[in-house]
């Protein structure tokens, strides 16, 4: 893993090129005396073909951020537009369809349904969506064998390791094509060898134009992945920095 | 999205077992259970079922039920027959004798006499003789279960006799009858040799057995012979729900079989509902990925139900199948009461969807207000 050096970017890419735009954005969390506010007025735009990493100490908000990015709650102050759709407006039953559409999700604890093969996890995204078993899984498998895991499409989760788990968890993001992938500390509970080889996976497949990717994390080894990193600090963002890459870290 | 459910469902197979066992549990003893039941009801009524033939049962006002005889004068008979509508009507005696054996044991006996120039209600089935032997004097026909209770291990005679009232009764043959709730042995004489076996009583008509016109509806005909004769008159079908109806009424039996057929079912919902909520728990991330991932609540809420209802027809399945493989075997082994009519089956899959719902209730409240964004919790 190669070093990284960051410069801070003083402008916000152009709207048209923005896949996620975050304006003004409080959460509170409980109610009256008890309140407690995790996101203070964050800013945020991730344009296309970007690789952005949130980072920064646990409480700081990074889960709660990209809670509402991903439409899987509801920002209590602030505008959220993910893909040119404003999710703070939207209502419920529709941002469960724009997340099936859009969105991938990649996450720390993978959460495969561990009565499913590899391949029928990987399909997952594409059965929600109304595909049938057999189409859903055949795509699922071309998927997984671009990932390396062509001979383990019929082992269930138990039978995996932890990277191979990974590597199906980043299949089931992929396989829907969606134009926004979130990546919740996904290296966290790898080894260093698995942590690269699923953040190379990340950077060459994910990492598109027309898509973004977001990946939440705290594994200071992973950074070089990233096109730029958010800093964040108590509830609000303190810096976007830019990456520089290593050639070590991969295509980007 | 179904068998996604399903995969979850049977991929955990200490807790699939657990909740099926809940649901087995519950059918199986409620099953059972109400099939004893009306195992019992049926030998409450099967002295009225056996007699076939007449469609009204005229009787005392005070009569509940068929084993409750208060006789009738024989002139009754007279007066049903004069009632209109009334195509035939004849004598018929039920009561309790008791025979002296050869041995010099006695014996408490069901004793039916019939109408001596009709013979109605004499037995449909016979081993050995015939029905119109009943006429030779002395005559009796003798149930099987009854002759192998008197003469257990000794083989079907004719000819054996016995003593009721010191007069010498003959057994003239043998015949298929429906058990009844005391087991005594059940006797076929005529009505003119019945009263001459029975304990002497100024008045021993118990029943008067009539028929309907044709074109006369057998309700009709019993209302006009309430209010001509001041008796009772039932159809044979309301006779049996009488008699059926106070037992469920007057004696514990209901109760306790409702007591087991209720724990049975409380014990099942609560296995088959915890395990399947622990299930459940167990699964929440799970189902808050496939929520993430764009999963509807809808999609939830049946993936949930087809769960539940999975588990309700297998475990219905076998605890059905159970129960009847255990009558099949009692009714072989023993004398104990078993009978499972269509109704059984259909009480019980009602129990069992309740179970399986409020499982699946339990449960999903539980998958609906998680919230999509647990799964970005570590």
């Amino acid at each position: 893993m190669g070093a990284v050096t960051a410069a801070t970017i003083p402008t916000t890419p152009p709207a048209a090129d923005v896949a996620v735009h975050v304006r003004g954005v409080t959460k509170d969390f409980g109610s009256g005396g008890t309140t407690t506010r995790a996101l203070r007025g964050v800013d945020l735009d991730v344009p296309y073909g970007e690789l952005l990493m949130l980072v920064g100490p646990s409480g700081c908000g990074k889960t709660t951020l990209v809670s509402i990015i991903a439409g899987t709650l509801d920002p209590t102050e602030g505008d959220v537009v993910v893909l040119g759709e404003d999710l703070a407006a939207m209502p419920n039953g529709r941002k469960v369809r724009f997340r099936r559409d859009n969105v991938g999700f990649v996450f720390q604890a993978y959460n495969l349904l561990p009565a499913l093969t590899a391949a029928e996890n990987a399909a997952v995204p594409l059965i929600i969506a109304g595909w049938n078993r057999r189409r859903s899984v055949e795509a699922a498998a071309d998927v997984l064998d671009q990932l390396g895991m062509g001979d383990r499409l019929d082992r269930l989760p138990s039978e995996l390791s932890g990277g191979q788990q990974q590597r199906v968890a980043i299949a089931r993001s992929l396989v829907h094509s969606p134009r926004l992938l979130i990546c919740d500390e996904p290296t966290s509970a790898l080894d260093a060898e698995n942590g690269r080889i699923t953040m190379d996976l990340i950077r060459e497949v994910a990492v598109q134009p027309g898509r973004a990717v977001i990946v939440v994390t705290h594994d200071a080894r992973v950074y070089s992945y990233a096109d730029r990193i958010a800093s964040m600090e108590d509830g609000r963002i303190e810096a976007v920095v830019a990456a520089t890459r290593s050639a070590a870290a991969g295509a980007g | 999205m179904l068998w996604i459910a399903w995969k979850m469902l049977v991929g955990n197979r200490v807790k699939y077992l657990g909740i099926v066992f809940g649901v087995v549990f519950a059918a199986l003893l409620i099953a059972q259970q109400a099939s004893i039941f009306c195992g019992l009801m049926s030998l409450t009524i099967n002295q009225i079922r056996d007699v076939e033939g007449p469609g009204i049962w005229g009787m005392d006002k005070g009569v509940q039920y068929v084993d409750d005889i208060k006789p009738l004068a024989d002139t009754e008979l007279f007066r049903v027959k004069g009632v209109p509508g009334v195509e035939w009507a004849v004598r018929f005696y039920k009561g309790i004798a008791r025979a002296r054996l050869e041995e010099g044991t006695y014996e408490q006996m069901i004793l039916l006499g019939l109408d001596d120039a009709t013979l109605v209600g004499a037995p449909r089935q016979l081993f050995m003789g015939s029905i119109a032997d009943l006429r030779k004097p002395d005559a009796v026909i003798i149930d099987d279960a009854g002759y192998r209770r008197i003469w257990p291990d000794e083989p079907f005679r004719i000819g054996r006799t016995f003593e009721m009232n010191d007069r010498r009764a003959v057994v003239v043959g043998l015949a298929k009858a429906g058990r009844t709730f005391t087991s005594f042995p059940i006797v076929y004489t005529r009505y003119s040799q019945a009263v001459l076996f029975a304990p002497p009583e100024r008045r021993v008509l118990s029943f008067v057995l009539a028929e309907a016109a044709p074109g006369v509806a057998p309700e009709e005909v019993c209302r006009r012979i309430e209010e001509r004769t001041g008796l009772q008159a039932v159809t044979r079908t309301q006779f049996l729900w009488k008699t059926i109806i106070y037992y469920m009424r007057k004696t514990g039996i209901p109760i306790n079989f409702g007591i087991t057929v209720l724990l049975g079912f409380f014990v099942g919902t609560a296995i088959a509902g915890q395990t399947f909520y622990l299930f459940t728990v167990e699964n929440i991330r799970q189902y808050g990925a496939l929520k993430a991932m764009g999963a509807s609540n809808w999609t939830i809420l049946t993936m949930v139900l087809a769960q539940g209802l999975q588990v309700g027809l297998v475990g219905y399945g076998v605890g059905v199948g159970l129960a009847a493989v255990f009558g099949w075997w009692v009714r072989g082994a023993s004398r104990l009461a078993f009978f499972m009519p269509w109704e059984v089956l259909a009480i019980t899959g009602a129990a069992v969807f309740v179970i399986v719902l409020v499982a699946s209730l339990v449960s999903i409240r539980k998958v609906l207000v998680v919230e999509p964004a647990i799964v970005f919790r570590g």
